[in-house]
């Protein structure tokens, strides 16, 4: 996928840059419940980080607040500098999200939902046109343009939609469980191409998952159990902090639970 | 547990302020994606004519000799029964179809599409209004395709009429399609949508001036008269009634723009993230 095409690069940081994500003492709770507490992190520009908890750990809830679907009641949330309650439009325009649930319109074909989304964006008919074309051939799906998304498999529902969040090329995107209920193939596929995005385009991904063999050595683990922040770091260093063996173990020990869950399919 | 500076290069977009320009293609996608909802939903639209032509050529046609209209304003003349309550149909077009809206915005938050929406960097009031002139276009087309058959019918209206009558259709279509959006912010689920039907809709109806004039009312009931005179659909009613033949009904307009005003700005004040009805509903959609 190439996402640069013919965007206008405006800067490549010497000095310490602004994070692409940041955090700061953030909580939010439902009612009495507490589904954030205190949660404090960054991502910089051009990094790999994976989001990791259990179902329940508060990485939804976490997504909603950075996406201004929910307003963060306590603490500060900042997308390339812009504080996402004081400016939303500015933060919202550096954001591309893939959210857990599917939100393709099932009754309209590819090309309407991704031009709905562009449209959304500001982005005009023909640049529209460009850009789709372009971006669903990068992932073999130009023969889909006209068909239903009802009529997609569920992997290519998956791709369309990340297709669609890089559509109004973001450069910060955001991925809720985008593999949950793919196949294995799939998932090892939407992987591979986010990854490459980030090598090659230098866009900057929070990829939320409960699926330890989804994390990467390379990439930044945030790890969070119940709505608080139990760690956040590189692969080595949490498991080195943990004195655990793996990944896998490091976050047992971090969470008290049991090593999370492998995907379908695998041993 | 920090981490060390990353080497990868990266790219941030420059990004210009929205202008004009997007501002119209973002209305204008919109736009688009309902109309394309409505063509998907040939059944949404039968139905929402089938509704008031059984009105039309059932209800009015048994009740004409017993539900006798006195000349009136705006009418000039002894005028048919079909004829009093076409405005008054109209009204029911535009009543069904705000909440029609309200219902595919309860099912669009179900479902998910609501969220490709609502983090679109437009401002949040700007794309509820857009949504909810969407849903008005939507609902005039069905209103003049009414009238046409009407017209086959013999319920005629000055050519004026038809004309004068597009503004008043389209402010009582926002005030309506407004208190939908309105309600929808309020309904966690679809299945709760059917209080919809018993407690907004019908009584909305029933209880203003689309099926008998207020003098009537008046005389078989005070009580339910002066709950004609509060509900905003007898005046989205009236606007259209006297829009027909030429004339402004000005308190009507008032009244209409009044609740227009109330119902829009209660929408948005509910979709909005930091003070809206949204975020106490816990409507995330994901596990947590």
């Amino acid at each position: 996928m190439n996402i640069n095409a013919g965007r206008n690069v405006a800067a490549r940081h010497e000095t310490p840059p602004v994070p692409a994500l940041e955090l700061m003492s953030v909580s939010h709770s439902y009612a009495a419940r507490k589904a954030l507490d205190n949660v404090s992190f960054a991502i910089q520009p051009g990094r790999f980080a994976v989001l990791l908890g259990l179902n329940g750990a508060g990485k939804t809830t976490l997504f909603s607040l950075v996406s201004h679907l929910f307003a963060t009641g306590s603490g500060e949330i900042r997308v390339f500098g812009y504080d996402i309650s004081r400016k939303p439009g500015d933060a919202l325009r550096r954001l591309g999200i893939v959210f857990q649930a599917r939100t393709l319109d099932l009754d309209l074909t590819v090309r309407q939902n991704l031009s709905y989304h562009a449209a959304l964006h500001g982005i005009g008919a023909r640049e529209t046109r460009r850009r789709i074309e372009a971006l669903l051939e990068s992932i073999d799906m130009g023969d889909r343009l006209n068909d239903k998304a009802r009529s997609l498999s569920g992997g290519q529902m998956r791709r369309v939609e990340i297709i669609r969040a890089l559509l109004h090329r973001p450069s910060l995107l955001l991925l809720d469980e985008a593999t949950v209920g793919l196949d294995v193939n799939s998932r090892a596929t939407i992987l591979a191409d986010i990854r490459k995005l980030v090598q090659e385009e230098g866009i900057s991904v929070l990829w939320a998952t409960h699926l330890i063999d989804e994390v990467n050595d390379a990439d930044q683990v945030i790890v969070l159990d119940k709505g608080r922040l139990m760690a956040d770091g590189g692969v080595a260093n949490l498991i080195e902090a943990t004195g655990a063996g793996t990944i896998s173990e490091a976050f047992a020990r971090l969470t008290g639970s049991p090593p999370p869950p492998l995907p379908e399919g695998q041993p | 547990m920090t981490d060390a500076a990353h080497p990868i290069p990266h790219a941030i977009t420059e990004h210009k302020r929205f202008g004009f320009t997007h501002y119209m293609i973002c209305l204008k996608g919109i736009l688009v994606r309902e109309g394309l909802r409505y063509l998907n939903q040939r059944e949404r639209f039968i139905s929402s004519l089938v509704r008031p032509l059984l009105w039309l050529f059932i209800f009015a046609a048994g009740f004409r000799q017993v539900l006798g209209v006195s000349i009136i304003p705006p009418y000039q003349t002894y005028v048919l029964y079909e004829v009093y309550i076409t405005p008054g149909l109209c009204g029911m077009i535009l009543l069904f179809s705000g909440m029609q809206s309200s219902l595919s915005m309860v099912y669009d938050r179900e479902m998910g599409n609501m969220r490709t929406l609502l983090v679109s960097p437009f401002p949040r009031w700007f794309l509820l209004v857009s949504k909810l002139l969407a849903g008005v276009a939507v609902s005039l087309i069905q209103v003049y395709v009414f009238l046409a058959i009407a017209w086959f019918w013999d319920v005629k209206a000055p050519f004026i009429g038809y004309l004068m009558i597009l503004p008043a259709l389209f402010l009582a279509g926002l005030m309506l399609g407004a208190l939908g959006m309105f309600l929808s912010s309020m309904i966690k689920q679809l299945e709760n949508f059917a209080g919809i039907m018993n407690f907004v809709i019908f009584p909305m109806y029933f209880a203003s001036s689309a099926l008998y004039p207020l003098w009537r009312v008046q005389e078989a009931s005070p009580l339910l008269y002066k709950i004609c005179l509060l509900n905003p659909f007898t005046y989205a009613v009236e606007l259209v009634r006297f829009a027909f033949y030429g004339q402004i009904e000005w308190t009507s307009l008032a009244v209409v723009a009044a609740f227009t005003l109330i119902f829009l700005g209660g929408a948005i004040i509910a979709y909005d993230p930091s003070r809206g009805l949204i975020i106490r509903k816990q409507d995330t959609g994901g596990n947590s």
